[in-house]
């Protein structure tokens, strides 16, 4: 779309643009209706009451409360209609769909990283495929950075410490753009790339050109043996650490008395910092490995210990996040949000 | 303009010769002349990095500065508009100078004080040069942690703490203006004969006082965390970056009130004046002052939407923003309806008003697409953002203490300016701000987000056109510095009101004595009379 020219939209490619571009159009109508009428009534009053002789004033009005009430009550009503459309859409952006491809997303000085489940692992591209529902769970390495594709009209922080996810469906086959919007420093307007939205059958056959070091889940099943996470974490139980089989989704008593549900944010947590939340009936021996594991690995051994809940795998985050439950824990996992 | 007219023999201007008697005064109003002096070299200042900024932006390619320098530029410049200029301009200039004559008293409250507070303003403002001095500072104006607390090895600590001290000056003025107005208000001028102007300024107060403190300890855990290595926002060692943005958004959502309620105030003296009749609906619009100011208090997570926020606490503030817009809505629909049946009459002051229809208008009404969640997400960050706060900050706070300045120029300093220079320039400045930021609400919605030294081509075309209305807003900047300048010695001689306006201060000589009040007034009538008698009597004074 455009004018003269200059492009007045960014391309709609995704199921959420079309809702998003008329709630825009329906403020822009608005706005575009009371400044016209505040602009018009001011120019037509300059010219209308122009002072015509030196010594004239205005007409005594002090005011009139109806046209007050009248002036207080529309904005209001008219207001309330934007954020209850505004508020529905931003709700269905926050909540993916169950069965949505997972992918992982890490952003770092100054690049993005992205991870698909099939191992492929690209840098400032993204490769998905069209009509199909896309969660990324996004992270940061270092500073704050965005991850933003102005195509989809969405966008979501990335935050160091933690995990914060976005989801699409592409609409449309083709390359768009993808920008980091969270200053991040020097190279900040460096930071950007594209998404290459595929037809299925491309996106199958290009994840099967990659992915040298195995599955997300394999690569995250061999890091939990260098690790030595094996030695305590036993399937029976009888470890040191508590088994990680079924978990996923699960709430579980920790040592002070309180509960949390395990998701990716807990997982995250409880291997760099694992002495944050202990679960009840286990001594707090497990190293923190802090600095020790990068992102990249954290996601893989996060997605491994969600491959022992083959019941919950799918639908693992959804069962985090059920769309009836308080929708904070599905940007502000218990386990993830603040420590505070 | 009679011939007869001289200025009086001493008034606060030549009431004391040498730079001692300027920098020891307890008179507020040359305390507020020095103010203006300083804030005008920080304006011009500030003005440079942007000009830096838009210079850049004229090619995609990052090729005028290095990314590191460019950084630099858009934060210093963000730093010395934000914190040594729009917050102190329209309260420290001509709050300081206007209040105490407008209700009738001889000074403010603390008159030492008030000098302790453009002190501490000087030495916030060394602390930021030194740090532009040492190299510059490339956070942003935000100073968003975790990059500000570790990453940047630039001067963040001398240009955060420079904010931090300059902020004790906006409080101790805050402070001077609440107790003043509560307690030094002329017989007879109850709190309803007010001018709207010192209702906008006492809501203005209550900001700076009860919401400074706040930023003064978001910065000082900065501080200790960059220096001591605790453990406050860098998740590495504990902390959680995003309190920093609750934090930080805490005072600086309501700051940008407390940059645009007193040019509110202007405009409300300048439309009841020269349109010679009351405000419409005095009641409203001074509440509504004070409603945005309680408001301003509990909005500031919408800029956090894609923050990582959960979606309910987005949604209540989301709902609370709305209730922002209201008060504002309600003062433009006042103020339009004031000029019904009014006599109007468009000197520069009026101008100036006009400009800021246009542009609060267009700054308030794109904050509804801010505060609209869905829309948010996709605008967020991006030049939208940029467009919306520059209409607000630039296009509503700056219009107003710059129609306040042309308006209140005689009573300053006791001379007219060149009116069709200053015509001149308030038409340029309308211009030249529109077709810098207009395009940039397209280029928002299109997707290029702020702060990028770089840019795809497709955004070229806009950002030429924003470069070039930013040459055209110099030229309407710049122009009053020549004709005020000219105007302290060659101007026509004003007279006490040469705008035949109603309030207290156009009864005393322009420029006025030290004490402004000869004797002290006593008030019985009702603000903004224009009645053809007092017309009479105003013109003959």
């Amino acid at each position: 779309m455009g004018s003269f020219g200059i492009p007045l939209f960014p391309e709609q490619a995704s199921t959420f643009a079309r809702d998003i571009d008329a709630l825009y159009l329906f403020i822009l109508a608005v706005s575009a209706f009371f400044a016209l009428a505040v602009s018009v009534a001011v120019v037509v009053f300059g010219i209308v009451y122009r002072r015509r002789h030196a010594g004239e004033v205005g007409a005594r009005i002090e005011g009139n409360l109806p046209l007050e009430l009248l002036w207080s009550i529309i904005p209001t009503m008219i207001s309330m209609v934007m954020f209850g459309w505004g508020a529905s859409s931003y709700f269905h952006m926050r909540t993916p769909p169950a069965e949505a491809l997972q992918i992982y997303a890490v952003g770092k000085q100054w690049m993005w990283k992205f991870q698909h489940l099939e191992g492929q692992r690209e840098i400032n591209e993204l490769h998905v495929p069209v009509n199909r529902p896309v969660k990324v769970t996004i992270t940061s390495e270092d500073v704050l950075h965005s991850l933003f594709f102005p195509s989809f009209r969405t966008k979501m922080d990335a935050i160091p410490g933690r995990y914060t996810q976005l989801w699409f469906e592409a609409t449309k086959v083709g390359e768009y753009h993808i920008f980091c919007t969270e200053y991040c420093g020097t190279n900040h307007s460096g930071m950007i790339g594209k998404v290459v939205v595929m037809e299925p059958s491309e996106y199958q056959a290009w994840l099967a050109g990659g992915g040298v070091e195995g599955t997300l889940v394999e690569r995250g099943g061999r890091l939990f043996q260098d690790l030595a996470c094996n030695t305590c974490h036993l399937d029976t139980g009888k470890g040191r650490g508590p088994s990680l089989n079924d978990i996923v989704g699960k709430t579980v008593e920790l040592a002070d008395g309180t509960t949390t549900v395990v998701d990716e944010g807990y997982l995250r947590e409880s291997i760099i910092n694992s002495q944050a939340k202990i679960v009840r009936g286990y001594q707090p021996l497990m190293p923190a490995f802090q600095g020790l594991v990068s992102e990249d690995n954290l996601v893989a051994l996060v997605e491994y210990v969600k491959s022992l809940s083959p019941t919950a795998t799918t639908a693992a985050p959804a069962a985090a996040t059920p769309p009836a439950a308080p929708a904070a824990a599905s940007t502000n996992p218990p386990g993830a949000g603040e420590k505070n | 303009m009679l011939d007869t007219l001289k200025l009086p023999e001493r008034h606060y201007l030549n009431n004391g010769h040498g730079l001692k008697s300027w920098l020891l005064t307890k008179d507020h109003k040359r305390i507020a002349i020095m103010y203006l002096i300083s804030i005008s070299a920080m304006f011009l200042l500030g003005g440079l990095f942007a000009a830096a900024v838009r210079v850049e932006l004229m090619t995609p390619e990052g090729d005028l500065f290095l990314a590191d320098n460019y950084n630099k530029m858009f934060t210093m410049h963000g730093v010395v508009m934000v914190f040594f200029f729009l917050i102190p301009s329209t309260p420290a200039v001509l709050g300081n100078f206007l209040i105490p004559p407008m209700i009738g008293a001889k000074d403010l409250a603390f008159p030492r004080i008030n000098l302790l507070s453009l002190y501490i303003f000087w030495v916030g403002a060394a602390f930021f040069f030194y740090a532009l001095f040492a190299g510059g500072v490339d956070t942003g104006w935000t100073f968003y942690t975790p990059f500000s607390s570790f990453a940047s090895n630039t001067n963040v600590v001398p240009t955060a703490l420079g904010a931090f001290i300059s902020g004790f000056s906006s409080i101790l003025t805050g402070l001077n203006f609440i107790v003043t107005i509560h307690r030094m208000r002329a017989p007879g001028l109850t709190w309803f004969r007010l001018p709207l102007f010192v209702w906008a300024h006492y809501a203005t107060s209550l900001i700076q006082v009860l919401g400074t403190p706040v930023v003064a300890i978001t910065i000082i855990m900065v501080f200790v965390e960059r220096a001591f290595g605790f453990g406050i926002f860098d998740p590495t060692r504990g902390g959680d970056p995003v309190l920093f943005q609750h934090l930080f958004w805490f005072y600086s959502h309501p700051a940008v009130y407390i940059m645009i309620l007193p040019a509110m105030g202007v405009i409300s003296e300048v439309v009841s004046t020269f349109s010679r009749k009351t405000i419409f609906g005095y009641s409203f619009v001074a509440f509504s002052s004070l409603a945005i100011a309680v408001f301003g208090f509990i909005v500031w997570a919408h800029h956090m939407f894609v923050a990582g926020i959960s979606t309910y606490s987005a949604m209540v503030f989301s709902f609370l923003s709305f209730s922002v817009a209201i008060p504002s809505a309600v003062k433009t629909f006042n103020w339009a309806a004031t000029l019904y049946k009014g006599a109007i009459s468009f000197e520069t002051p009026m101008l100036y008003a006009y400009g800021f229809f246009g542009l609060f208008l267009i700054g308030g009404l794109t904050g509804l697409f801010l505060a609209t969640l869905g829309v948010d997400v996709h605008v967020h960050d991006t030049y939208f953002v940029v467009a919306h706060f520059h209409y607000i900050m630039v296009g509503g706070a700056i219009m107003g203490y710059l129609g306040g300045l042309h308006f209140w120029w005689p009573k300053l300093v006791g001379r007219m300016y060149s009116e069709f220079l200053s015509r001149i320039s308030a038409i340029l400045v309308f211009v030249g701000f529109n077709l810098t930021f207009f395009p940039q609400f397209i280029l928002g919605y299109m997707g290029m987000p702020r702060r990028y030294h770089a840019y795809p081509d497709e955004f070229q075309v806009l950002n030429i056109m924003s470069s070039a209305g930013a040459g055209v807003l110099g030229i309407g900047y710049l122009l009053p510095v020549i004709y005020f300048l000219w105007s302290l010695k060659y101007g026509e001689v004003a007279g006490p009101n040469p705008w035949g306006a109603s309030g207290l201060e156009w009864q005393i000589p322009s420029p006025p004595p030290t004490e402004n009040f000869k004797e002290q007034p006593v008030v019985h009538g009702e603000p903004y009379e224009y009645t053809p008698h007092v017309a009479r009597e105003a013109n003959l004074v």
